[in-house]
C-alpha cells in the first residue's frame, strides 16, 4: 500500500522536472517558443522514430538549444541531484541537520585543487576536462580521505570528530587559498569566480563523464535505504535489528564523498542545495529513505535547475553566480517551512 | 532442558574499570528472567554484552551453543531482539514503518517486503494492541504506546530471546502491568525466552521464573523469586531493610521497604 503512494509522488516530481527543463530552455536572451524546444529535443533524442518537422525552426535556435542550453540545464540538474542526495545521506549517517555535502571538506579541498590548477594555468586536460576540474576533483577526494583518517578512532567514525576535523582542515586550506591569491593577483578573478560556482560553459562531455558515476552512486546509496532508516533511529537499535552499522556508515561515506567530489569538480562550490533540499523533502515526505532518497534526487535537480535559470536570466547580459541565487531564494523559503513545520523538524 | 543463553566467565571493562566481573549464567529456553540490582550495578552493561553491542574483554556468550562473536549481524537479529529503554525519536516515521523495520534481518538488499512480512507485522501489532496506531507518526504517540510499538517491532524479528532494558520505568501502573503481561504471554504462548532488567522488585517477584541479583558487577544470587528475594540478600545488595509478605504461599514475596 505504501509503494503505490511513493510511485505517484515520484512520477509527479518527474513531470515537474521535465516541464522545468523544457520551460528553462525557452528562457534566455534569445526566446525560443516552448513547442519548438520540445520539437528540437524530441527530434534530437528520436528514440521513438517520430517524424518531426523542424525545418521551420532557425538553425541558430537549434544550436542554442542542443549545444548551449540543454547541456547547461542538464548539468545543473545533475549537480543539484548529486548535492541533495549526498546531503541527505550525510545528514542521516551523521544524524546531524547541519551536515551538507561539504562537511568533510570537499569544498575547500576542491577549491584548493582548483586554485593550484588555475595558477599553473595549464589549459590541457583529460577527456575534455580542464585541468582545473581534475585538480578540484583530486583536491576534494584527498581532503575527504584526510578528514576521515583524522577523525577515525580505531575503526569507528565519530560524528563530532568528523565535523570538527572537517572544519579545521577547511580553514587551513582556505588560508592556503588566500595565500596563493595574494601571490597570484592576476588569477584572482578566475579563482573567485570558480569558487562561487557556475554552469557557464557546461558541455556534453562534462555530463557524459559524471552521469554514469552519479547514476551508479545514487542507486547504490538508495540500496541502503533500509539501513539508513534504522540508523537514524539510533545506531544501537540498528545494530540490534541486524544492520552492520560501521560498515554501512563507511560505505555510504565513501560513495557520497566521491559523488560530492565529482559534482564540485564540474560546478565549483554551490552552497545550500545539499543542506536545504534534504530538509525540505524530509518535512514534506517524512524520514523514510526509500522515498526520501529518490525525491531528493529529483527535487535537487529541479531546485538547482530553477536557480541556475534565474542566475542566467534575471539580469540581461550579466550572470549572477548561482550560489547567490540558491541562498537568496532558498533561504527564506526554507525558514518559512521550518517555522510552519516545527514539530516534524529533524532535531 | 536446553539452555539458550550461556554466559561463561564474562568480564567487561569501561576504560580499565571493571564493570562486570566474571559473570557466569545459564538461561534455559522459555524462562522469564529478571535482572535486579542498584543503579550502576551493571544491568544495562550485561544486556548490551548479550546483545553484542558491547564486546566482552574476557569470557564468552553463547546463544544456542553458538559463540555470538561468530554470528553474523542479521543472523543474530533473528535469534535475539532488544527493547531499549524508551528513547526519543526525532525522525518522522509512521508506526507501521517502524514495526516493519523488524523484518530487516529477513530481507535481502533488493528484496521488497512480501505479503508474509506484512502479515507478520500485522500480527505483532495486533498482539501488542498497536494496530490502530499504524498510520500515526512515531513522534505522536504516548510513552506507553511507543514502548508497545518497540515490542511489536521486536516480535517481527521472530526472536527466540527478547531482551528488555527497564521496559516499564516510564509507564503508569496500568501500562506497567500491560507490558509485563504481554511479555509473560509471549513467553508462555510462543516460548520466547525473556530477559529483562527491572527496578521494581515486586514486579520482578510477580512475573519472573528466576531473578538475577547483581551487585557491583557480580552476581549475588540467581534463583526463583522467594529464594533470591530474602531480607538478607536485599539488605546486602540495596542496603535497605525490608519486610517480606508471603501471600497465600505463592512463593512470590511482596517486598515492603522499612524506613531508614
Ligand atoms: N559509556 C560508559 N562509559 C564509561 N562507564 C560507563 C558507561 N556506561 C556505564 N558506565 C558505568 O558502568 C557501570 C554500570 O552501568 P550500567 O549502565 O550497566 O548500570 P545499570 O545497572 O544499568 O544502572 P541503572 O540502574 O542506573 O540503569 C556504572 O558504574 C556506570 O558508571
Ligand atoms: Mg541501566
Amino acid at each position: 500500500m505504501f509503494k503505490k503512494l511513493y510511485k505517484t509522488k515520484i512520477i509527479i516530481l518527474l513531470l515537474i522536472f521535465i516541464f522545468s527543463v523544457l520551460f528553462s530552455i525557452t528562457l534566455g536572451d534569445v526566446r525560443i517558443p516552448f513547442l519548438d524546444t520540445a520539437r528540437i529535443i524530441i527530434n534530437e533524442i528520436n528514440i521513438f522514430n517520430f517524424e518531426i518537422n523542424i525545418d521551420h525552426i532557425k538553425k541558430s535556435h537549434i544550436f542554442i538549444v542542443t549545444n548551449i542550453r540543454l547541456p547547461r540545464i542538464l548539468l545543473a540538474s545533475l549537480v543539484g541531484a548529486i548535492l541533495s542526495v549526498v546531503g541527505t545521506s550525510y545528514q542521516s549517517i551523521f544524524k546531524n541537520p547541519m551536515a551538507d555535502p561539504y562537511v568533510m571538506g570537499v569544498s575547500s579541498g576542491a577549491a584548493f585543487g582548483a586554485t593550484i590548477g588555475i595558477i599553473l594555468g595549464i589549459s590541457k586536460g583529460i577527456l575534455g576536462f580542464g585541468l582545473t576540474s581534475i585538480m578540484a576533483f583530486a583536491g576534494a577526494l584527498l581532503t575527504t580521505i584526510l578528514v576521515y583518517n583524522l577523525a577515525r578512532i580505531g575503526n569507528k567514525i565519530s560524528t563530532t570528530s568528523i565535523l570538527l576535523a572537517g572544519i579545521v582542515v577547511s580553514s587551513i586550506l582556505s588560508a592556503g587559498i588566500s595565500l596563493m591569491m595574494i601571490f597570484n593577483h592576476d588569477d584572482l578573478a578566475s579563482i573567485v569566480s570558480w569558487t562561487m560556482g557556475s554552469f557557464n560553459g557546461a558541455s556534453w562531455t562534462q555530463i557524459a563523464v559524471i552521469f554514469i558515476p552519479a547514476l551508479i552512486g545514487t542507486l547504490f546509496l538508495s540500496s541502503f535505504s533500509r539501513e539508513l532508516n534504522a540508523i537514524v533511529l539510533g545506531e544501537e537499535q540498528a545494530q540490534n535489528l541486524g544492520v552492520n552499522v560501521e560498515f554501512t556508515k563507511k560505505i555510504i561515506l565513501i560513495t557520497a564523498s566521491f559523488l560530492a567530489a565529482s559534482a564540485v569538480s564540474v560546478s565549483g562550490i554551490i552552497g545550500f542545495v545539499g543542506l536545504i533540499v534534504p530538509h525540505l523533502f524530509r518535512l514534506i515526505f517524512g524520514a523514510d529513505h526509500r522515498i526520501l532518497l529518490p525525491v531528493s534526487v529529483i527535487g535537487g535537480a529541479v531546485f538547482l535547475l530553477i536557480c541556475d535559470t534565474l542566475a542566467r536570466t534575471v539580469l540581461q547580459g550579466i550572470e549572477i553566480p548561482v550560489g547567490i541565487i540558491t541562498s537568496v531564494f532558498g533561504g527564506p523559503f526554507f525558514l518559512y517551512l521550518l517555522k510552519r513545520n516545527k514539530s516534524k523538524r529533524l532535531v | 532442558m536446553d539452555s539458550i543463553v550461556n554466559i561463561k566467565n564474562l568480564s567487561f571493562k569501561y576504560d580499565k574499570i571493571d564493570i562486570l566481573k566474571r559473570i557466569t549464567l545459564e538461561v534455559v529456553t522459555g524462562n522469564f528472567i529478571s535482572i535486579l540490582g542498584p543503579n550502576g550495578s551493571g544491568k544495562t552493561t550485561l544486556l548490551k554484552n548479550i546483545s553484542s553491542t558491547l564486546k566482552p574483554n574476557n569470557g564468552s556468550i553463547l546463544i544456542e551453543m553458538q559463540d555470538i562473536r561468530k554470528i553474523k549481524h542479521k543472523e543474530l537479529a533473528k535469534k535475539l531482539a532488544v527493547v531499549h529503554q524508551s528513547t526519543e525519536v526525532h525522525f518522522d516515521f509512521s508506526v507501521y514503518n517502524v514495526v516493519m523495520m523488524g523484518r530487516f534481518p529477513y530481507l535481502k538488499r533488493f528484496q521488497s517486503e512480501s505479503k508474509k512480512d506484512e502479515e507478520i507485522v500485522k500480527e505483532a501489532m495486533l498482539n501488542t494492541s498497536t494496530w490502530h496506531l499504524k498510520d500515526k507518526s512515531i513522534n505522536e504517540i504516548s510513552g506507553g504506546e511507543k514502548q508497545r510499538v518497540v515490542i511489536a517491532r521486536a516480535l517481527t524479528q521472530q526472536p527466540k530471546v527478547l531482551l528488555l532494558d527497564e521496559p516499564i520505568s516510564h509507564l503508569d501502573i496500568k501500562y506497567q502491568i500491560e507490558i509485563l503481561d504481554l511479555c509473560k504471554r509471549l513467553n508462555k504462548e510462543q516460548n520466547i525466552t525473556v530477559i529483562t532488567t527491572l527496578h521494581d522488585i515486586n514486579m520482578a517477584s510477580r512475573y519472573s521464573d528466576y531473578i538475577v541479583l547483581l551487585k557491583e558487577g557480580n552476581i549475588k544470587e540467581v534463583d526463583v523469586p522467594h529464594k533470591t528475594l530474602t531480607e538478607e540478600n536485599i539488605e546486602e545488595v540495596y542496603g535497605i531493610k525490608v519486610e517480606l509478605i508471603n501471600r497465600n504461599n505463592d512463593k512470590r514475596p511482596i517486598i515492603l521497604p522499612r524506613s531508614v
